[in-house]
């Protein structure tokens, strides 16, 4: 990722938390609002992240993935639908039966990738149409299994969503409890760490995200997995050439990128709230595939972009905080839709190539013949 | 003797190929139909029943046809959309924004053109006026990204999906905003009524079928015609297959990408048009959602051919339309409808798989639906 792009999105993110600090500013301190959008800027941008890591992994590998919103959307909802069960119906305790759920997601995801691997490498469908019947496929599935595990003749439940047993919390790093002796007295020092822990105290899913983000970095850049994965994705015929299983590795990493998104969807069920309601990704997919462009095939790119989008959803929620302080005249800015449109515009924006190309592997949507 | 024999050869190589283009179609269909019993009758539910309530549902009556024709109406436009992209190499993921922009516009013409006049017009003038309105915003709608494609580089599929949600976020503004129905009862984000001059009738009374499914099966034959009869249609094509080709032939490949996204723009535009002003009378949130991933898998299903569109149209509309009384005779959720719908798609788009189960051989050549970021 270029300096020219880094310092636009930076610009960016900077203009996004001034503004929320310049509406907030009779609230709270700006420091306070400062890192509690922070906070929620990389929980939001959790799935985005994963997902973004998703595409990174299968486009690297030459297979475009276009599917990431539907493999998202059966993952939250059969890791749902994993953990009401252990509950319910097997009777496991609350936290197995969450673990379950998470690792049902995780399934989901996989076997969608799967789907996704069978239709554009074995059989060489276009694979932006394979993308496309998969989220097709995933609005079908969840919208149908929905309706009839819950409200259909004979369903287990006599007509109601049973209550989940419940969502991943919070992980508390002991921060403050470190550094109020070292603080002294120091109310302003205090107020500082404490700012700083409620930045870091993030749920499971969203700290692994990040981890994941530099693990992707370190597997695609110095291993020699990562070297045979982008070698297939850029010249799958020179790859074969020195012994390289194409096919194979076009696999892999298709799943892998299954897994990924099946962990984003972990995310909206099992992580931010517990329940499920029909196209609850609502577009973080696709916006996970821009995050993944904008980041040029970059798993840290790709990061970055993505707490860039997250930021204008943190803009979003916490404009919706500051309703009674805002002046009347910007009253339509509290209306989330105006403010959501700043990931689609800036999207298009990148697109165009003003801030620089993005250069997408070689061989990306090209489906392998010997 | 000799020319009539060729001339019954070519023929016969014509019914030919339409069988084999019917074939693959088809076959996923009755895949997909069968997949679907079998899921039917996992969910304990009667296959027959509910196939049958399906079929009740939208043929078996008047006004089901009526129905199944309403519902067919803007899948016609919004799949012809689709499919005249991808003649032209694109993939307009977007035909959901546009139909959506088409909606909104054809509604605020319809109900505030005469409040800004201050007189009201005649229908004769009005109505054409409203389409040619809705029709122009959803090509413009898709101007935008075809501009981006043709002279950035930009990818026709990001900024459609990206056009989609831009689109969709403003329209909900407006119709929570600045074009709410102002009526003190309404709590629902959608516009006022248009006004009765801009009412596209019914062509029956009684029946809600109207107008515009005729317009929809004109607007088919005009673009098979357009495609296939007409040098831009040749050019559009050319571009569709091989943009170097086009290039060295001549041709100026930027304005026919730009043409060829606006004109589906427009389908798209009219689909959304033609709900509001032969059905609806208003827009509503929330109405459209789903009609753009149902174009491309009509657009798929019937082979990017104007017939094959409209037949698989009134396939999906009929499928749509009977789902209540399905779910009426059966308790089988609507939603089982987008199951079959997704599993047609999935079919016709690895017809490698039906080929596989029915042994049937490949002929010819690939078609290039969509090319990968790079191009």
């Amino acid at each position: 990722m270029d300096w020219r792009r880094f310092s636009f999105i930076f610009l960016i993110i900077v203009v996004l938390f001034g503004a929320v600090v310049m509406v907030g500013i009779t609230k709270s301190t700006p420091i306070i609002t400062v890192t509690s959008m922070l906070a929620t800027t990389i929980a939001v941008a959790t799935p985005l992240v994963l997902g973004a890591l998703s595409g990174v992994f299968c486009e690297r590998a030459g297979v475009v993935n276009i599917g990431i919103e539907g493999m998202m959307l059966t993952a939250a909802f059969f890791g749902w639908l994993g953990a009401i069960y252990m509950f319910h119906v097997f009777g496991f305790e609350k936290w197995p039966s969450i673990l379950i759920g998470l690792l049902t997601a995780i399934l989901a995801g996989t076997l969608m990738g799967l789907l996704h691997a069978v239709l554009s490498i074995t059989y060489k469908v276009d694979q932006i149409i394979g993308g496309t019947v998969i989220n097709i496929l995933a609005v079908g599935l969840t919208g149908f299994l929905n309706r009839q595990l819950f409200f259909g003749k004979g369903s287990a439940f006599g007509g109601q969503i049973p209550n989940s047993p419940g969502n991943l919390l919070n992980i508390h790093v002991p921060l403050t409890e470190i550094f109020t002796p070292i603080c002294g007295g120091s109310a302003n020092c205090t107020e500082i760490v404490r700012a700083i822990n409620s930045v870091l105290d993030q749920r499971p899913i969203a700290i692994t995200a990040i981890i994941l983000v530099f693990v992707s970095h370190y597997v695609l850049f110095n291993t020699r997995w990562g070297l045979r994965t982008r070698a297939v994705g850029e010249h799958p015929k020179a790859a074969d050439t020195v012994g390289i299983n194409v096919i194979r590795m076009r696999y892999a990493n298709v799943l892998i990128g299954g897994a990924l998104a099946g962990l984003a969807g972990a995310y909206f069920t099992i992580e931010s709230v517990p329940s499920f309601e029909p196209l609850l990704t609502n577009g973080r997919g696709f916006i996970s595939l821009a995050a993944m462009i904008f980041g040029n095939w970059t798993p840290i790119g790709a990061w970055v972009a993505s707490l860039l989008f997250g930021a204008s959803q943190a803009l979003q929620i916490k404009m919706q905080l500051f309703r009674d302080v805002i002046p009347p005249e910007w009253a339509f800015l509290q209306q989330s839709y105006v403010v959501g449109l700043i990931p689609y515009i800036l999207t298009m924006i990148i697109l165009t190539g003003i801030i620089g190309r993005t250069t997408p592997p070689a061989a990306d949507g090209v489906p392998y013949e010997k | 003797m000799q020319a009539e024999t060729q001339a019954d050869s070519t023929k016969k190589g014509f019914a030919r190929s339409a069988l084999d283009a019917m074939l693959i179609p088809l076959l996923s269909i009755l895949t997909a139909v069968i997949l679907g019993g079998i899921i039917i009758v996992l969910v304990r539910g009667n296959p027959f029943v509910a196939y049958y309530g399906l079929l009740q549902g939208s043929f078996g009556s008047a006004s089901a046809l009526s129905e199944t024709a309403v519902w067919a109406t803007p899948y016609i436009f919004a799949g012809l959309a689709v499919a005249l992209a991808f003649k032209g190499g694109l993939f307009n993921i977007g035909a959901e924004g546009q139909l959506a922009l088409g909606a909104t516009t054809a509604a605020l013409m319809g109900y505030a053109l005469p409040e800004w006049l201050g007189f009201d017009l005649p229908r004769i003038v009005h109505l054409p006026l409203v389409i040619i309105i809705g029709a122009g915003a959803g090509a413009f709608w898709a101007a935008i990204v075809g501009y981006l494609k043709a002279y950035t580089g930009g990818h026709e599929v990001i900024n459609t999906i990206m056009m989609n949600y831009i689109a969709l976020n403003s329209i909900s503004f407006l119709l929570n905003g600045p074009m709410k129905d102002p009526n003190p009862n309404n709590v629902i984000a959608r516009t006022p009524l248009i006004a009765e001059s801009a009412h596209i009738p019914p062509i029956f009374e009684g029946l809600r079928v109207h107008w515009g499914f005729v317009l929809a099966l004109l607007a088919a034959y005009l673009v098979w015609w357009m495609l296939n009869k007409t040098t831009l249609g040749f050019e559009i094509r050319t571009v569709g297959s091989n943009p170097d080709a086009a290039k060295y032939a001549g041709m100026n490949v930027k304005r026919i990408i730009i043409l060829t996204m606006t004109l589906s723009g427009m389908l798209a535009g009219l689909a959304g048009t033609f709900e509001v002003t032969g059905l609806n009378y208003r827009h509503e949130l929330g109405f459209s959602i789903g009609y753009g991933f149902d174009a491309i898998a009509i657009a798929l299903l019937g082979k990017s051919h104007p017939l094959g569109v409209v037949l698989a149209s009134i396939l999906f509309a009929a499928m749509r339309n009977g789902a209540t009384r399905m779910q009426f005779l059966t308790q089988m959720p609507v939603d089982l409808i987008s199951m079959l719908q997704a599993l047609i798609l999935l079919f016709v788009a690895a017809d490698a798989i039906i080929r596989y189960i029915y042994r049937i051989k490949s002929q010819g050549e690939r078609v290039v639906l969509t090319r990968g970021w790079g191009g």
